[in-house]
């Protein structure tokens, strides 16, 4: 077991881990952060989707010891408070969610699309959620909700 | 999957030192298939030796008609860098086309052609824009570094320092993906260069490979007609439950067709 420590939610955080300690399984387990998701644990379907340094990874796929001294930002990083993020709060109204497994990793993937381009298409839009899969929702509402989503967060700047 | 000794060194000569030093080392690059593969147990290295912490893997720069890509780029960066968009767009469009976004932000050039995976994207690249791989130890030729299914050239205790991409005249690359997966089917990349046209094809074969009837009907003639009836023999290609190699042998002459037509 070793220590590792990285910023997550704005929060420093560590830990005793083992080297083949998954990041998602960090994140769940020893942070009791919950919401993201272990769906296929073979990297395919995107439910464990987080930020590392802005960037979208699958934290299935990463080891906790790669995100050493790293900003991580999970799904309970995105509200403030109470107040749902406009991109939750478009899913919620866009009806962009069933069963809800795999909301987590769609809205963090959602806004890794945002933050690299704010005006999204619904081609950028589909191409982007390459690495999501849904079995609910038939990503119909998935995409309405991401393009409004990323309309509110236009409107907010 | 079994446990191991994590290891992130920030100099090249301290991951080579780690590597025979432990009993069954492993360097890691962006992980993309290494840590499926270890929950797998397909693989279960004794010592997995992080690559990120190494600097040196991380550049890219352009001198004198040369792209240099450090082994730890991620397919994220050459797909948004401005300089290889500009240089050799084709292999811009390619970084972009592996995976899916999560994938592209971790997976790294070094890490996908030391994994030589039959239907990775990037053999295609560096075979077809006749790229050189340096590594700690020599410089080996495109043409001489994929040796058969998840086999290359690299020896023990030897890693990827930068592939260098001659700037072509013209490239493009097609790829048919495979709809789950996003594995190439097929890919062909097709360049101009001043040894004349390379025609490279992944994902049909056990390794990329060159397709040489292709490449000399391209030098006498640079037009998709020139390749009407030339088919790779399909007794070379993989069938498998995606499909039959008829179909793969199909989809390259397709495939190398469009790239032509792009490029023409």
């Amino acid at each position: 077991m070793h220590s590792v420590s990285m910023t997550v939610n704005n929060m420093v955080v560590s830990g005793d881990i083992e080297g083949r300690t998954l990041l998602v399984e960090f994140l769940r387990e020893t942070l009791r952060l919950t919401g993201t998701h272990v769906g296929c644990d073979t990297s395919q379907c995107g439910a464990c989707t987080v930020h590392v340094n802005g960037l979208s990874v699958k934290s299935c796929a990463m080891f906790a010891f790669q995100a050493e001294g790293t900003e991580v930002t999970t799904i309970e990083g995105v509200a403030d408070g109470d107040k749902l993020h406009p991109m939750q709060e478009a899913f919620r109204t866009n009806h962009g969610l069933q069963c809800g497994f795999c909301t987590p990793g769609m809205v963090m993937t959602a806004l890794a699309l945002v933050n690299e381009n704010p005006e999204l298409t619904e081609t950028d839009v589909r191409i982007g959620l390459e690495g999501n899969l849904c079995r609910c929702t038939g990503y119909q509402n998935i995409v309405k909700s991401i393009l409004d989503g990323a309309k509110a967060l236009r409107s907010q700047t | 999957m079994y446990d191991f000794t994590f290891h992130k060194p920030t100099k090249l000569d301290e991951a080579i030192a780690l590597l025979k030093d432990a009993d069954d080392g492993q360097a890691m690059a962006g992980g993309q298939t290494l840590i499926p593969v270890m929950k797998q147990r397909l693989t279960m290295p004794s010592d997995v030796i992080d690559l990120a912490g190494i600097k040196e893997l991380q550049l890219i720069s352009i001198s004198s008609g040369i792209i240099s890509i450090g082994a730890m780029v991620s397919h994220a960066v050459v797909a948004r860098s401005h300089e290889i968009q500009s240089a050799i767009p084709a292999l811009a469009d390619l970084a972009g086309m592996i995976g899916d976004p999560h994938v592209r932000n971790r997976g790294t050039i070094g890490g996908a052609i030391s994994n030589n995976d039959p239907a990775a994207d990037y053999p295609a690249a560096v075979v077809g824009l006749n790229a050189t791989i340096k590594t700690n130890k020599r410089e080996i030729k495109a043409d001489d570094f994929f040796l058969d299914i998840f086999e290359t050239a690299l020896e023990d205790n030897e890693l990827v320092i930068e592939v260098n991409f001659p700037v072509p005249v013209a490239a493009n690359y097609k790829k048919f993906p495979n709809p789950a997966s996003r594995y190439a089917l097929v890919g062909v990349m097709v360049s101009r260069g001043i040894d004349g046209v390379r025609v490279a094809v992944t994902g049909a074969g056990p390794s990329v490979f060159r397709a040489l009837k292709m490449e000399a009907a391209l030098n006498q003639s640079f037009a998709p007609q020139a390749l009407e009836g030339l088919n790779i023999a399909n007794d070379s290609l993989n069938t498998d439950l995606h499909a039959s190699a008829d179909y793969r042998a199909h989809l390259i002459n397709v495939l190398t067709r469009r790239a032509v037509t792009a490029i023409a």
